[in-house]
């Protein structure tokens, strides 16, 4: 089973993001950026099933910048065996992006395909479900867990409710959640290694994929603040905040 | 201009979101139709046949619209969509699950969460965990838009919309259901309560959680979690309140314990008020509260339930 995981190099998530002041977007410079923390699960959950001998290959690969290559690198000192980069200064968006991971996945010849629920830059949480509709593929999203038996993929999903569970014929595409596992730490032998693994360098025109924006985005805003609150002396004086001054209680 | 939405329900009984997503539909103008896909579905027609503004009900009753499986939904609403130019639902995870294939299927980019409706094609939704807000406007010929109905009032009842069946054409599918573990509770739910009260890693253990459910008995709350108290195995995955949980906004928000993250403010900062109770000073959740106590939450909470007993809440 070979399986190919898609990571977007983002805004770290330590990191605050701040609007420029022309509204035209958020500040990019100078900041750490990181691998969207659903792609590291991804990543894990791909290096797990090499590692119980369900996957016989794992690709990672990313579509940004020069600098997605160093997401890449981590990919594949979690231990992800090769990268492909497909690489654009533009910030595509989930559908052109999910167009190209098709033909990837295409020219891969992937099983399985492992995305991350969201990005936490676009919060969108679409491209594993426009991807799987491309390639006519079911999804089992927000993983909870997931097993392989024979030809299918049983997955845990997180739902509003709770937990539901769905069986998925293969070819599949699973989107992560945060408790699907815990992402390990590349070891420096690992990150070592890493740099000797192979990334093949493509383009969004090798894939023939027409990425024009189907959005424009006419400005990006500070969210309202809230006004400062005050401190209260004890819970008798919370109880009398909230329902004399608040009204809410 | 007609504008599709769709129903959020348990094949019994219509949600509140479906409510909420119709008032995001208005300000798009034009006519709006809503789908309530799902089987035996016949009350849940009869009731958003009620919500104001609505020209029409579609009903589509199907074995495999039960659990709304991805694939069939998609089947079902991108076979729908000739006669539309939009297509709305709430953001929830049963709609986040076949919304994108709609889009795909329609060769259009899905505008996810959105939690302002400026015209038929411009929409506000947050980013960056809520730490920007892009305002967006759409070239595609069919607009796909989730909505996050904490942002939007609920349209009221009083309407009399016709309901009539359709027919989907959903073939074998590549996934089944198997099976469901949910949550029970005789609380309210969580994106839909009037008060919330959460706990994070303060609190220390599950078995903790119970010095919150005296409260939210007398306030009449949903209880809410940080993510550190849902990964730590406090409570249930779908207490997590946050930019990649569930968005609350309601009457009164307390958070106890919580440190007050990015991503957990994401999903609570536009509740009305906010408290917070937090030992720690200098917790960021205190920057977004309106009443905030210094206190160890040991000693602050059975406190806090005696005075609320005693203003005779
Ligand atoms: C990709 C990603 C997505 C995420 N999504 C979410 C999300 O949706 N929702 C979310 O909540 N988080 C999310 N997080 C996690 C977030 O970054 C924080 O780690 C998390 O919110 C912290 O939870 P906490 O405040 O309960 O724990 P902590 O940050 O550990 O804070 C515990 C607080 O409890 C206080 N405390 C401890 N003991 C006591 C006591 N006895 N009395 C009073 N106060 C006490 C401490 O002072 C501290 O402020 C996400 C993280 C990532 C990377
Ligand atoms: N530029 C990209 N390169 C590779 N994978 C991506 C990219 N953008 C999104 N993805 C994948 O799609 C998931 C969801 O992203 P989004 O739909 O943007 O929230 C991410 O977690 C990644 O797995």
């Amino acid at each position: 089973m070979k399986v190919l995981v898609p990571v977007k190099r983002v805004l770290d998530y330590n990191v605050k993001a701040r609007v420029k002041p022309d509204q035209s977007g958020v500040d990019l410079s100078n900041v750490k950026m990181s691998m969207n923390p659903f792609d590291e699960i991804a990543v894990e959950e791909a290096v797990r099933l090499q590692e119980a001998g369900t996957a016989t290959e794992t690709i990672v690969v990313s579509i940004g910048p020069a600098k997605a290559q160093e997401t890449i690198r981590t990919g594949l000192a979690m231990g992800m065996d090769r990268g492909v980069h497909v690489q654009t200064d533009d910030d595509l968006e989930p559908l052109a992006v999910a167009k190209i991971l098709k033909a990837v996945a295409e020219a891969e010849g992937a099983d399985l395909v492992i995305t991350g629920k969201q990005a936490i830059d676009n919060d969108y949480g679409s491209t594993g479900g426009m991807l799987a509709a491309l390639l006519d593929w079911p999804i089992g999203s927000a993983a909870n867990s997931m097993s392989k038996d024979g030809d299918a993929l049983t997955v845990v999903k997180e739902v509003d409710g709770g937990l539901q569970t769905v069986k998925l014929q293969m070819p599949a595409l699973v989107t992560t959640d945060l408790r699907l596992n815990e992402p390990r730490y590349a070891s420096l032998p690992n990150i070592m290694k890493a740099k000797r693994k192979p990334i093949e360098a493509k383009t969004p025109a090798d894939y023939g994929v027409d990425t024009t924006p189907r959005l424009k985005t006419l400005k990006v805003t500070e969210p309202a603040a809230r006004e400062a609150g005050i401190k209260v002396e004890d819970a008798a004086a919370l109880v009398d905040k909230l329902k004399n001054e608040a009204g809410v209680l | 201009m007609a504008v599709l939405v769709i129903a959020e329900h348990d094949n019994a009984s219509l949600k509140d979101a479906t409510h909420k997503t119709v008032t995001a539909a208005a300000k798009m103008g034009g006519d709006i139709d809503v789908l309530v896909a799902g089987k035996g579905i016949k009350d849940v027609m009869a009731a958003a046949a009620k919500i104001d503004g609505v020209r029409a009900v579609l009903g589509v009753d199907h074995d495999s619209l039960e659990r709304q499986l991805a694939e069939a939904m998609e089947v079902v609403v991108v076979g729908l969509m000739d006669g539309y130019d939009a297509v709305l639902s709430p953001d929830t995870t049963t709609h986040k699950n076949y919304m994108p294939r709609v889009a795909a299927k329609l060769d259009v980019q899905q505008i996810s969460s959105v939690t302002g409706v400026e015209s038929a094609d411009t929409f506000v939704r947050p980013i960056y965990a809520g730490n920007a807000m892009a305002t967006v406007q759409s070239t595609d010929a069919k607009k796909v838009v989730t909505v996050r109905t904490t942002a939007f009032a609920a349209a009221g009842e009083g309407g009399s919309a016709s309901a009539s069946d359709s027919a989907a054409n959903i073939g074998d599918l590549k996934s089944e259901f198997v099976s469901e573990e949910l949550t029970k509770s005789d609380r309210p739910e969580l994106t839909a309560a009037k008060t919330v009260i959460s706990g994070g890693r303060g609190m220390g253990s599950g078995e903790n959680f119970k010095l919150l459910e005296g409260i939210a008995d007398k306030l009449g709350a949903a209880m809410g979690a940080s993510r550190a108290a849902v990964d730590a195995g406090f409570v249930p995955n779908d207490w997590q309140v946050g930019q990649t949980g569930k968005s609350v906004a309601p009457e009164l928000y307390i958070a106890v314990g919580i440190s007050g993250a990015i991503q957990h403010l994401a999903g609570m900062k536009d509740s009305k008020v906010i408290a917070a109770i937090n030992k720690d000073e200098d917790a960021p959740i205190f920057s977004v509260a309106d009443y905030g106590l210094v206190a160890d939450l040991f000693k602050a909470l059975p406190e806090f339930e005696a005075e609320l007993e005693k203003a005779g809440v």
